[in-house]
């Protein structure tokens, strides 16, 4: 349920309840309703539902929580098997 | 707190039967091939149509005549990358070159809602014959019918198409074996998404055009490499997935691919992961899947990288015995998942 | 496409499997609640990826299968009226109805149309003033203030042919029914992370508290969901029950205000019908009543009709989690894709659907290699 994907802002227009953005989605670009992420501003990846935005994607944290991502491979010191050959 | 309802073991409800046609039947998935199953094979049947192939291919007095037709009425007509005209004759040359035949001459029929500009007729008519010449290829006999206002959507069309097929080319969607390598000429999905981009309700902007476009040269190569390809097929409507599923079932074998392998330009992923559409069923207009002995493989891959319409072709899976009639694929995770083949068209969604 | 493909990095994958693996000591119950969990798991086979002791079972996070038939039944009553566009998301085209679905209410002559957002039903309206357009509002709050903002747009021109049929779910009191149920095996939650996205987590907060599991929101890529499941394992062998957070890139604990906004505008709490579960207190959404003249079960007078689900359908106790499809004796033979006789095989998130799309081949495998 619920198939929300990122996007990046490319323009915004209009104001309140009537403030929309272009969103680039890898190259297509929609339509985007901003009322519900006032804060969210050009160069901001939103997560966009219906064509709604519903939260602006925390780049810090998405940085922060993906090192440790990254972090958990490097640890890992044995040669890697392909995931589907795990035990 | 509220009943939660038990598992009742009672009689099942009947199947509902279909009684009227629906789009579905129409999208190149499994309706579609059930449509073909029920109604027309028990009528039409003889060898030549029970290969299912998307052209026939007949021996007249020694001479191998490849034939076939199609229908086109895509809406809207005109749409970046073509228009239901050049979508036309490419479609019919492509059924036709992928039997390995040599496209030499179209009829083209009209079915036009009454009410229809002169200019929009024209603007689709020197569309075909643009598309003609440059495939060298002759439109030479047709047909043209008006229909009230609203029994059409302005304008359907009708090709059909004959060429010459040249000996010891063989290529059956019957004939796939254990070992064979699976060819793909190029990215997936971009006329789908282009076509998708211009409806009402579902609009974006892009610059994805269609792909549609003559692959009989691009065939050519292929053959110049050798004549025995097991088989060829144009994925249109219903995707890569309808038409490796319709190979495999045709030549009982199962089909492996891999992910990785399978290019799908960023911008119709965009449109993909918005929309909630995966790529392996959306519709192409030039691309082609060869099925190869796996000793000719490399030299055919190499031939169709030399070829403009063929520069990002990749070897994508392999021909299987295991899984009989089914595809599947090694995810980018090394998994294994089922690529079935869908009931009529894909919807986007919103969950 | 940035914050898409880094979360399904292969490499990364394997090393919270091997987490996973060196954490677990004993079999665990884990349910992810969302469809698009699920539908992200089976696409990617991620439950071949865990360990055999991890059992993930599929939760009622498919708005789409959890919508009542009658609701369905209604939907395509107005479809067949020549004076309606019947607007819709494209995933309630093929749920089968008591005896019909859109599509077959479409080739009968239905005028029904598919959108991508709410807004494009208030454009259809907007042009068609002399026909009334009736969007089907379904969905989890994920959805809602969307929807919402429909009925409010309209309100804001003064339409007077727009109207709404809403079908609207809420999640935590079907996760609170379940964790209530004597025979609940589930032992962790994945809790929905776009649902929270406009909620928040506090009342998820509240279900720790009052059960003792642990919830973790999640994402729906394939590295968010290994990585919350990792985070429910390390909880689960701890002896911990606590909430936590795994989707932090689009989850705050308090969720979009301005959404929640909406939704209080326009929408009320109501009682619902879950198909396949039946009805849960306080567990959906329906218009408020100034937004009277948008509701189109008051505006068409549509009559209440009795609907059962087919003798044959499991979808309750595959809804539940308690079991799985292809355990379902009709599963591939008579409930199909093509013939559904339940939800979770229609809706593209349903539990059913998935495992028809991307397992069919082992089931084949398994049936020919154990014949029933």
């Amino acid at each position: 349920m619920c198939l929300a994907i990122p996007g990046q802002i490319l323009e915004v227009m209009g104001a309140a309840e009537s403030r929309s953005a272009r969103v680039d989605f890898g190259g297509i670009v929609r339509q985007v309703h901003l009322l519900f992420v006032p804060e969210a501003q050009v160069g901001d990846f939103v997560m966009v539902h219906v064509g709604f935005a519903i939260s602006v994607v925390d780049a810090q944290e998405a940085e922060r929580t993906y090192e440790v991502l990254q972090a958990l491979e490097l640890l890992d010191d044995e040669p890697k098997p392909a995931p589907s050959e795990m035990p | 707190m509220p009943e939660v309802k038990g598992f009742q073991l009672s009689c099942p409800l009947p199947i509902t039967s279909h009684d009227h046609v629906l789009l579905g039947h129409g999208s190149g998935g499994k309706l579609s091939a059930e449509l073909v199953q029920q109604v027309f094979l028990p009528e039409f049947s003889n060898p030549a149509l029970a290969r299912l192939d998307d052209q026939a291919v007949l021996n007249i007095n020694g001479c191998r005549l490849a034939f076939t037709t199609d229908s086109f009425v895509v809406k809207p007509l005109f749409f970046p990358g073509g228009d239901i005209g050049s979508l036309a004759v490419n479609g019919t040359i492509n059924d036709l070159a992928v039997g390995g035949a040599q496209p030499l001459f179209l009829s083209v029929a009209f079915i036009l809602e009454e009410g229809l500009s002169f200019d929009v007729l024209r603007r689709v008519v020197r569309s075909i014959k643009r598309a003609a010449d440059a495939a060298g290829v002759q439109v030479v006999t047709g047909d043209t019918k008006v229909v009230e206002k609203r029994s059409c959507d302005n304008l359907f069309v009708n090709t059909t198409g004959i060429g010459l097929v040249p000996d010891g080319v063989e290529m059956s969607a019957g004939r796939a074996q254990p070992g064979d390598k699976v060819l793909l000429s190029g990215p997936i999905g971009e006329h789908g998404i282009a076509i998708l981009a211009q409806r009402e309700g579902l609009q974006f902007e892009s610059s994805i055009e269609s792909d549609s476009a003559p692959l009989h040269t691009l065939v050519a190569a292929m053959l110049t490499v050798t004549r025995d390809i097991r088989c060829m097929r144009d994925p249109t409507r219903g995707g890569l997935s309808s038409t490796l599923n319709e190979i495999a079932a045709q030549s009982r074998v199962g089909i492996e691919l891999d992910e990785d392998a399978i290019l799908v330009r960023e911008d119709v992923r965009g449109a993909c992961e918005l929309l909630g559409l995966d790529p392996l069923y959306v519709a192409n207009e030039g691309k082609l899947v060869a099925i190869v002995k796996p000793g000719v493989a490399d030299d055919v891959l190499a031939a169709m990288q030399s070829h403009p319409l063929g520069q990002q072709a990749r070897v994508i899976g392999s021909v299987t015995q295991n899984d009989a009639g089914f595809v599947t694929m090694r995810t980018v995770l090394g998994t294994s998942r089922a690529v079935d083949m869908l009931a009529g068209d894909q919807l986007p969604r919103i969950c | 496409m940035k914050y898409i493909d880094e979360y399904r990095d292969p490499e990364i994958a394997c090393a919270l499997v091997a987490n996973i693996s060196n954490r677990v000591t004993q079999p665990w119950v884990l349910m992810e609640i969302c469809g698009g969990q699920t539908h992200t798991i089976m696409r990617y086979g991620l439950d071949e990826l865990i360990p055999p002791q991890l059992e993930l079972v599929h939760g009622p996070g498919c708005p789409v299968c959890v919508t009542p038939l009658e609701m369905i039944d209604k939907a395509i009553a107005l479809a067949s009226r020549s004076d309606v566009i019947l607007v819709s998301y494209g995933d309630m085209l093929r749920v089968p109805g008591s005896r019909s679905d859109l599509f077959r209410a479409k080739a009968a002559g239905g005028d029904v149309r598919v959108v991508y957002s709410p807004m494009e039903a208030v454009k259809i309206a907007q042009a068609n003033p002399e026909r009334n357009v009736v969007f089907f509002a379904v969905g989890f709050e994920t959805t809602a203030p969307a929807n919402g903002m429909a009925a409010w747009q309209a309100n804001q021109l003064g339409l007077t042919n727009f109207s709404m049929l809403v079908s609207h779910v809420l999640v935590p009191p079907a996760i609170r029914l379940l964790l209530r149920q004597p025979s609940n095996r589930v032992q962790g939650f994945i809790a929905p992370g776009h649902v929270c996205t406009v909620m928040g987590y506090k009342e998820y907060e509240e279900l720790v508290e009052e059960f003792r599991v642990p919830i973790v929101v999640g994402g729906f890529e394939p590295l968010d969901l290994l990585e919350a499941v990792l985070m429910l394992v390390e909880q689960l062998e701890a002896g911990q029950a606590q909430m936590e957070n795994q989707y932090v890139r689009s989850v705050a604990r308090a969720g979009n205000v301005q959404a929640q906004e909406i939704m209080k505008t326009v929408f009320e709490i109501c009682d619902r019908k879950w198909r396949g579960i039946g009805s849960i207190d306080a567990s959906g959404l329906r218009l408020r009543p100034e937004f009277a003249a948008y509701d189109a079960e008051r505006v068409f007078g549509i009559e209440e009709t009795g609907a059962e689900e087919p003798g044959e359908c499991i979808s309750a106790l595959v809804l539940q989690g308690l079991k799985k499809p292809h355990e379902c004796t009709a599963f591939g033979t008579r409930c199909t894709p093509e013939n559904p006789l339940g939800a979770p095989m229609v809706s593209a998130e349903g539990a059913c659907a998935a495992y028809y799309r991307y397992r069919r081949h082992t089931v084949a495998r398994q049936e020919a290699a154990c014949p029933k």
